[in-house]
Formats: C-alpha cells, structure tokens, sequence
C-alpha cells in the first residue's frame, strides 16, 4: 500500500523523459501523436475492439465526449490546476462559442474558420467582464460567482429569441472542406484529428507559457498570493490572463462543437457538465497536464462504454469518483512531487 | 416589468419570502457549519434534503399509512404525525450527513488531501445518490399527502398568514435560536467555535476533533432535514433532483450571509428568499435566478466577506 502511495508515475515518466537525447523524444512524440490519430479506427482492428462503445459509435464518442472534454479539462487546468482559481462555470464559455457559431452562421452565413476567432474573442471578453469583479475576491466567494455567470449564461440563452429559446439554434453547417478534408457525417474521424490538433496546440501553448513569466507567476499565486504579491507579481492581471486563456480554450471547443452536432440548445450547458469538467481535471491530478488528460478521456469514455447498463451507469460513475478520490487524492497522476511538498509548507 | 405588483401584493410577497427564505437558511447551515470547521464546500448537502424529502413521505404514507388521497388529519392526530413526519426526516438526513462525513471526507482529511480532492469526492457522494433516487422514484415526481390542512389565520393587508406559511417561518426562528444558544453557550459548541478557529490549537488542547467534526455534519444535517421536512409540507411534492436547486440557492444564501458563520446564514437565506418573490414577481419567473446572482456579485464587490461576514466575525462557528 505504501508502495502505491509514493509511486509517482508523473515523477518517473519526467525522469525518463529528462534521459532521452532530443532526436528521441521527437521519435517518441511524433509516435504517439501518429497512434492517438489512428485511435478511430480501433474498433475494426481485432485485438482493440473491445474499446468500441455500444449505441453512439466509437469515433463519435472519440470527438465528444472525450476530445471536447480533455480540451476544455486543459482549459480549464490553467484556471484551477495552474493558479488555484476554483470556476465553477467553466462551461459558460464553451457554451458562448457554440452560440457564437451558431448565430453567426446561420444568421450571416458564416463559416467555421471565420467564426471560430470571433468566438474565442467573445469568450475572451466575457472572461473580462466576469474576472475583472470577481477575481479581486476571496478564492471561495468566486466559486460561487463563475457558478451564478453560468446559470446566467444558460438562463439568458434559455429566454432570449435570439438563441432559440429552449430549442436552441439547428441547422449549423459544418465546417468546409479545408487541406483535403472534408467534415460532415460521414467522415467523424476528421473531427476527432481537428481535436487532436487544437489539444496538441493547446498543450505546446501552455507547456510554453509554464516555463515563462506567466506560467511562473501562476505558481506563485497558487502558493501564496500574498507572498507572490510582496514579491512584485501583479496578481490581479495574471490571474485574469489564466481566466481568459482558459475561456479563449472553452471558447474554441464551443465553436467546434457546435458546427460537429449542428443543433444546440440550452440544456447541453448545464451545472453539471461544468462540475464534470472540474472532475476530470481533479480526477486526473490537478496542474499536471497529462494527468487532466488522462483524468478526461477515462472519465468522458467511461460513462458511454458501459452505456448497456442504462440505470446504473451514473451511479457506477459516483462511486468510481469517491473510490478514486479515497485512494489518490491528488489525482491519479499528480504534479510534482517537490511542488507539493512546497504546497503543504504553506498550508 | 411590472413594478404595480410591489405596491398591491407587497405584505404578501415578503410573507412568502421569509417563509421561502428561512427554509434556505436552514439549509445553508449545512454548508456553513461544515465550511466553518473545514474550509470546504459541502457539496452533498443539496442530496442530504433530497433524501429528507423523501423521508418525509415515507413516513407519511408508508410507516404512518396516510395515502397520497389521504383526507388532511385533525387535533391531536395531526400533530404526532406532523411530529414524527418531522422528526424522522431530522434523523435521517442527520445519519446520513455523517455517514456522507465518513465515506467522502474522514480519509482525505486524514491524508492531508486538497480541498478540491474533498469537493470531487463529495460529488461523487452526490451523483451516487441522486441516481439511485432516479432509479427508485424512476425519475417521477413525487406527490405527497395533504396531512396539513391550509387553513388560514386571517389576512391583514393583503398578505395570507396560512397555517404552513406561518410553519416554515416559525420553525427556522426556534431552531436558530436554539442553535445559536448551543454554538454559544455549550461545551460542544464552545469546541466547534475552537476547532473552527484552529484545528492545531483545538487538538492540543485535548478537543476530539473527528468527534467534533461529527457533531457538526450532525447539526448540519438536523437542520437540513428540518428543512426537508418545512420543503415537503409547504410545496407538497419532490422529485429525485430537487436537492440540486435548492443546494445552490442556499450555497448562494450561505455565500450572502457570510460563510462559516450561522447569523450570516440566517440573514443570508431571508435576503435571498426575499430577493426571488421580489424578482420574480417584477421580472417574471424565468429571470428570477439571473437577478439573484447578479445582486449577489454585487454585495460580494462592496462587501467581499458578505453581507454579516464582518460584523459577526467573533462568532462564527
């Protein structure tokens, strides 16, 4: 037990990673890039089949839940996991880019690369507005306040002719046809790499921004505000630069989803899906990158593989979380070791 | 927008409202008292009252036979029904609060875990038990018994004094105070108030602190079953997700109050009880929860530790 306990797998994977030579890494990087983008077709591979979902097919499950939630779970990793801003209406954002889309084009005949800036833009703003007030409060009470913006999100949504009401906009395009590839029904597994591709950019941009100014100040907020304050970090624009990241992300993985399912509607944006996404970047080790991904793709795959037992699949969910949360608190891959040693001293 | 209904129906909103928002702050003691000793959201406190709701009906109709066609009973049997209707649904959300404590809390508080890693796990308990209500009650409402009948002491300016009105208002009242005295005057109480001030100091000073950290998920969930109980009287039905609303408006009444301190959740749940007859009455009840959340961003601008966060802060729990 205590064997499992101080195993980190985080730890020893960095540790083999520090040892590899450049031209190996770029190998093994480019290795499971190749593999995860081959992941769609392993349903009709024999030896993977058992991955395939039954009711919605594997390579639909693939773009979402999974691939929307381990981006949005990214996002939403700078906010809580990178600078300790609790959001408890992440989904807001998401759901601001997916009518962003929605409205644009089916009101102005947009189409999906020129809606997707505007949408992150708008999430961006938005992610102004709600941070400028709520970020100068105690940790706590901006739980509560991104809660109440993302029931305000989805009521405005709800009764506003704009957006349809309660039934939402239909009739989104998908995107056009761009390098080849082209997006509709037919072709799920385009939508699955356009993911991968924002995931993979999304993971370079923040792995970019750990290493510099930002990603250090984060950290220093996250251990001590005060302290990171004292030391001539200006807390309040770092932190609204983690928010509005983190809703530029959400805002771009509402603009994708909303031109994959082509019909939207309030009640995709509710409460839980936020707490959802809360869960699979705990669940997964918060402000370690690979951790929330993991913490994403089991927790958004789970629930649509054992779909054939109807009834019980959310409770079966409910307890995956409490044994889960019992046995790793920190996740099941947690940051470094050394980062929290530091954590605890200031507690 | 229609500003004539605060002059001709304005006794009778704020007579719903106190009645509405006591029934919040009964609930919002489960999150206060708990976030007072831990720091930590209770985030299944909201599935406590569900299943408080659902004991009121099971003692109503099951163990006490009363039909949901059930004629509304009278004099003497009537109140030992209403009694033990109450008293049972007090039980069980209390067991439960602690049982909640145990499974999700005790052995990541034990490791030192983060706060977050207790709040996942408490949705984890929520799901859990949301869903299998869900499976039980297969996703129906509920009616429950009319036991009470609604008669009405009179009415004076327009507002309705009926019996359950008057209930969910003078219950939450005694309960506060009682409450109030035992935090402030008991030996228990005086241990909450040390625990919740240090958890370091409590303990060396020989205070049982998983004990105490019980008895607080305890009085927690008495009073959100109390709660459940006023919730079921008054409105007359549930349904297996009633928790979820009703767990964020009294966070919210929490939050205004003033969290981690048991006056800020008495004021904090009256405002907003107030605050959504008004609302709702004015705007239409559809932006009833918009004009609730943005009045609460705003008192939480000027007044950051909330509304009584400040001025009652030597008593918090």
């Amino acid at each position: 037990m205590s064997a499992l306990k101080d195993f980190n797998l985080r730890d020893k994977g960095a540790e083999i990673w520090s040892g590899w030579s450049r031209p190996v890494r770029t190998a093994f990087v480019i290795t499971v890039v190749v593999l995860v983008g081959l992941l769609p077709f392993a349903p009709s591979w024999g030896p993977t089949s058992f991955l395939n979902t039954p009711i919605t097919s594997f390579e639909n499950v693939l773009v979402y839940p999974v691939g929307m939630f381990v981006l949005m779970a990214l996002g939403l990793n700078i906010v809580v996991g990178k600078s300790g801003l609790l959001d408890l209406g992440y989904i807001a954002f998401f759901a601001i880019g997916a009518y962003t889309q929605a409205i644009l084009s089916t009101l102005y005949g947009w189409n999906t690369w020129q809606a997707l800036p505007v949408g992150m833009g708008m999430a961006m703003i938005s992610g102004v507005i709600l941070g400028l007030p709520a970020l100068r409060v105690r940790g706590d009470y901006l739980a509560i306040i991104t809660l109440g913006f993302g029931e305000i999100i989805r009521i405005v949504a709800l009764n506003l002719t704009t957006t349809g009401g309660p039934n939402g906009i239909a009739g989104i395009p998908n995107p056009p046809t761009i390098f080849g590839f082209e997006f509709n029904l037919m072709y799920p597994e385009h939508f699955f790499w356009l993911v991968l591709f924002m995931i993979l950019l999304t993971i370079w941009m923040i792995r970019r921004f750990t290493v510099r100014r930002p990603g250090r100040a984060w950290e220093a907020i996250r251990q001590d505000e005060d302290v990171a304050a004292l030391m001539g970090v200006n807390t309040l624009v770092y932190k609204l630069w983690s928010f509005v990241i983190g809703a530029a992300i959400g805002g771009a993985a509402g603009v994708i989803y909303a031109s994959k399912v082509m019909v939207i509607s309030p009640d995709m944006f509710k409460f839980e899906v936020s707490i959802l996404i809360l869960a699979c970047v705990v669940f997964g080790g918060m402000g370690n990158i690979w951790g929330v991904i993991l913490g994403a793709s089991i927790l958004a795959y789970l629930p649509e593989r054992i779909r054939f037992i109807a009834d019980e699949r959310q409770i079966i969910f409910g307890l995956v979380l409490i044994i889960m949360m019992n046995l790793r608190p920190d996740g099941l891959l947690p940051r470094k070791k050394r980062e929290k040693i530091e954590e605890k001293r200031t507690m | 927008m229609n500003f004539s209904v605060v002059t001709t129906q304005f006794w009778s909103l704020v007579l719903q409202g106190l009645a509405l928002g006591l029934i919040y702050s009964l609930v919002a003691l489960g999150y206060t008292m708990v976030y007072g000793v831990l720091r930590l959201i209770n985030f299944a406190n909201s599935e406590v009252f569900m299943l408080g709701t659902f004991a009121v009906l099971w003692v109503e109709i099951e163990l006490l036979d009363h039909p949901v066609t059930a004629k509304p009973l009278a004099g003497f049997e009537m109140v030992y029904t209403l009694v033990i209707a109450l008293v049972g649904s007090m039980i069980a959300c209390a067991l439960l609060a602690v049982l909640v404590e145990l499974v999700a809390y005790r052995r990541l508080r034990a490791r030192g875990a983060a706060p977050l890693s207790s709040l996942i796990s408490a949705i984890g308990v929520s799901i859990f038990l949301m869903e299998t209500m869900r499976m039980f009650t297969e996703s129906r409402p509920q009616t429950a018994p009319r036991l009470l009948d609604k008669w009405s002491f009179g009415e004076i300016a327009g507002a309705n004094f009926r019996i359950d009105t008057m209930l969910a208002i003078v219950s939450p009242i005694i309960i506060f105070v009682i409450l109030d005295q035992f935090v402030n005057r008991s030996r228990l109480g005086k241990a909450i108030r040390a625990v919740s001030l240090s958890e370091e100091n409590a303990k060396l000073m020989g205070i049982n602190i998983n004990r105490v950290i019980s008895l607080t998920f305890l009085i927690g969930g008495l009073t959100t079953g109390a709660a459940a109980f006023l919730y079921t009287t008054v409105y007359e039905n549930t349904v297996f997700n009633v928790g979820f609303n009703m767990g964020i408006a009294a966070f919210t009444a929490a939050v205004l109050g003033g969290i981690g301190n048991i006056r800020g959740a008495f004021y904090g749940g009256l405002a907003l009880g107030m605050m959504e007859q008004f609302a709702s009455a004015i705007l239409g009840s559809q932006w009833k929860a918009v004009t609730v959340f943005v009045v609460l961003v705003l008192i939480l601008l000027f007044k950051p530790n909330g509304l009584f966060g400040e001025a009652v802060q030597k008593t918090r729990t």
